[in-house]
């Protein structure tokens, strides 16, 4: 295919995903809205006027990166894998398999149309945090980066999650049982300061801790970890999963028999 | 000139053990209709799934228009539109952006795609239904949907696995029309059908597929000059009550007006009537008991069973 073709079927795909979150939008883009708005009333103001400082920030203050980068790392991956096994569900993704499309295209269009649901909820809770709190960007270029670059890493989780996926039930088992933990531990709630050095440590291991301080170092110029580190670190695992996916797809795990 | 498909040696071993294939080879000419038959199980599907990089093969070789499978795959997938035996479109896309997406795989942009959709949609009675989402369409409609989108980048080959499966015969009949029509225009195609008349009035070519073997390639015409008999039902006044003596001819009567004649090869019909006539019979209409490539085709499927069982 020609470099305009390539686009075009690029485009196709992106443009697929980005119709389906938003056609079924009760489903995709509210959910985390109202979830995310109770977090802020009751965490935020009603238990977090009691807490009072955390990191030198009022509790409000701290825990909305942390809640923002929770909604964008569990929507780009739910948009990939739900979309991705849906379509093998369905047997769609056989359009694509006997389309000229290159893999490293059906991978990208998967993970941007899960990075456009990740940003788009992402920006509806950044707006909705300002009836809040006062909210003062830091660093824009590390804020839009590693939103970005989390949600594409997510998104890629995802696309594996779907490619071994059996059933409905594989869906849902890595959101449930590691996604979650991950998140509520990775230090959205609370610096990790707070904790004895052995769990700080442990805490360490957790790659969502990363992401979330990164993130909020960019909006409050705070951070429980090395920026660099956690930017590279990110970097690494993109190119470990992207590797890792397209090898998937070459082979046709889950895909052909 | 260039075959618009070659097979060599094409084998399936699945990851259950499962032989489906076992060396299958065959060629396909460009501007060529062929059917490939046979029972259920036989490989049928396999092989079209190989071809249409839907299959992963355990070996052999597959090339389109010149272009290896394994080397080229992408320039194989632009010759190629399928329509598989299975609805395999989201059913909750509407009818014209199945089309226009699937058009945007292949490179074709918005404005091409959807002149496009419109020409198939309309060709195929679709139009009206553009935008209804798919799940709403009857069976019929979804068959034909499913040959729209093959059609929309216009391959060059067309494979289409039992694309008349669950459709009324009035429809089946318009479709076989339109495929009629896209052969005279040079598109190559490759059906798998269960209902041997349409193999007969569709394709110049068969292939006959057992147990993960190619049995039989040859021209329709070929095929059905080895049927050796053919057997026709024939209504006729007045009732009888008893087998009217026919000499030459095995017959049957299966009921009081309905009498059942074989006909060996090359027996020719006229001396039947003659006989009839002779008795008094009058015959007021006839014809074939069974399709007959359906004939054949048991005959033949039967045939290799029972030389697999003595060997």
């Amino acid at each position: 295919m020609k470099p305009q073709q390539l686009w075009v079927a690029f485009w196709t795909i992106l443009y697929r995903e980005v119709r389906r979150f938003t056609r079924i939008w009760a489903q995709t883009l509210l959910p985390p809205v109202i979830t995310i708005t109770l977090y802020y009333i009751i965490f935020g103001n009603l238990i977090g006027s009691r807490i009072g400082e955390m990191g030198g920030f009022g509790y409000m203050e701290y825990i909305v990166p942390g809640l923002i980068m929770m909604s964008v790392i569990t929507n780009s991956y739910s948009n990939v894998v739900s979309s991705f096994y849906s379509s093998k569900f369905q047997h769609n993704v056989e359009e694509l398999l006997v389309s000229p499309v290159p893999n490293w295209i059906i991978l990208w269009g998967y993970v941007f149309g899960g990075v456009a649901r990740g940003l788009i909820v992402g920006v509806m809770v950044t707006l909705l945090s300002l009836f809040f709190t006062d909210l003062q960007v830091h660093h824009l270029g590390i804020t839009i980066l590693v939103v970005i670059l989390t949600a594409m890493l997510f998104a890629l989780g995802g696309f594996l999650n779907a490619i071994f996926a059996q059933s409905f039930d594989d869906v849902s088992i890595v959101p449930t049982f590691v996604l979650t933990p991950l998140t509520y531990l990775g230090g959205v709630f609370y610096s990790i300061n707070l904790l004895p050095e052995f769990w700080q440590n442990v805490s360490m291991l957790n790659p969502i801790l990363y992401m979330v301080n990164t993130f909020r170092y960019g909006i409050l110029g705070v951070s429980d970890i090395n920026i660099g580190f956690a930017l590279t670190a990110v970097v690494v695992f993109i190119a470990l999963l992207t590797s890792w996916a397209l090898h998937l797809l070459k082979t046709g795990k889950g895909l052909r028999s | 000139m260039t075959t618009a498909l070659s097979i060599r040696d094409l084998r399936k071993v699945y990851d259950n053990g499962f032989e489906a294939l076992k060396g299958v080879s065959f060629d396909v000419q460009p501007g060529d209709f062929m059917a490939l038959l046979g029972p259920n199980g036989a490989g049928k599907s396999t092989t079209l799934g190989i071809v249409s990089s839907l299959v992963n093969k355990s070996s052999g070789t597959v090339n389109v228009f010149g272009h290896d499978l394994d080397s080229d795959p992408m320039k194989v997938k632009t010759c190629l539109g399928v329509v598989p035996q299975e609805f395999n479109f989201n059913m909750f896309e509407k009818v014209e952006h199945i089309l226009i997406t699937q058009a945007g795989y292949y490179g074709i942009g918005a404005k091409d795609a959807r002149q496009r959709a419109e020409f198939y949609l309309r060709k195929l009675g679709l139009w009206e239904k553009r935008d209804v989402t798919a799940r709403m369409l009857s069976g019929g409609m979804k068959r034909r949907l499913m040959i729209a989108r093959a059609l929309m980048h216009e391959p060059r080959l067309l494979i289409l696995d039992e694309p008349t499966a669950g459709v009324d015969i009035e429809l089946r009949r318009s479709m076989w029309a339109f495929l009629q029509e896209l052969n005279d225009a040079g598109t190559t195609i490759i059906l798998t059908t269960h209902y041997l008349e349409e193999a007969e009035s569709l394709c110049r070519n068969i292939a006959i597929i057992d147990h993960g073997n190619i049995v039989h390639n040859t021209s329709t015409r070929e095929l059905l000059a080895q049927l050796n008999t053919e057997t026709f039902l024939l209504d006729i006044q007045p009732g009888l009550s008893q087998l009217p003596a026919l000499s030459g001819y095995t017959v049957r009567l299966e009921n009081e007006h309905l009498l059942e004649v074989e006909v060996e090869k090359g027996q020719g019909l006229n001396d039947l009537f003659a006989q009839l006539q002779q008795q008094q019979i009058s015959v007021s209409s006839m014809r074939n008991k069974a399709n007959r490539l359906e004939e054949l085709f048991v005959s033949l499927v039967e045939k290799n069973l029972a030389e697999k069982e003595s060997a």
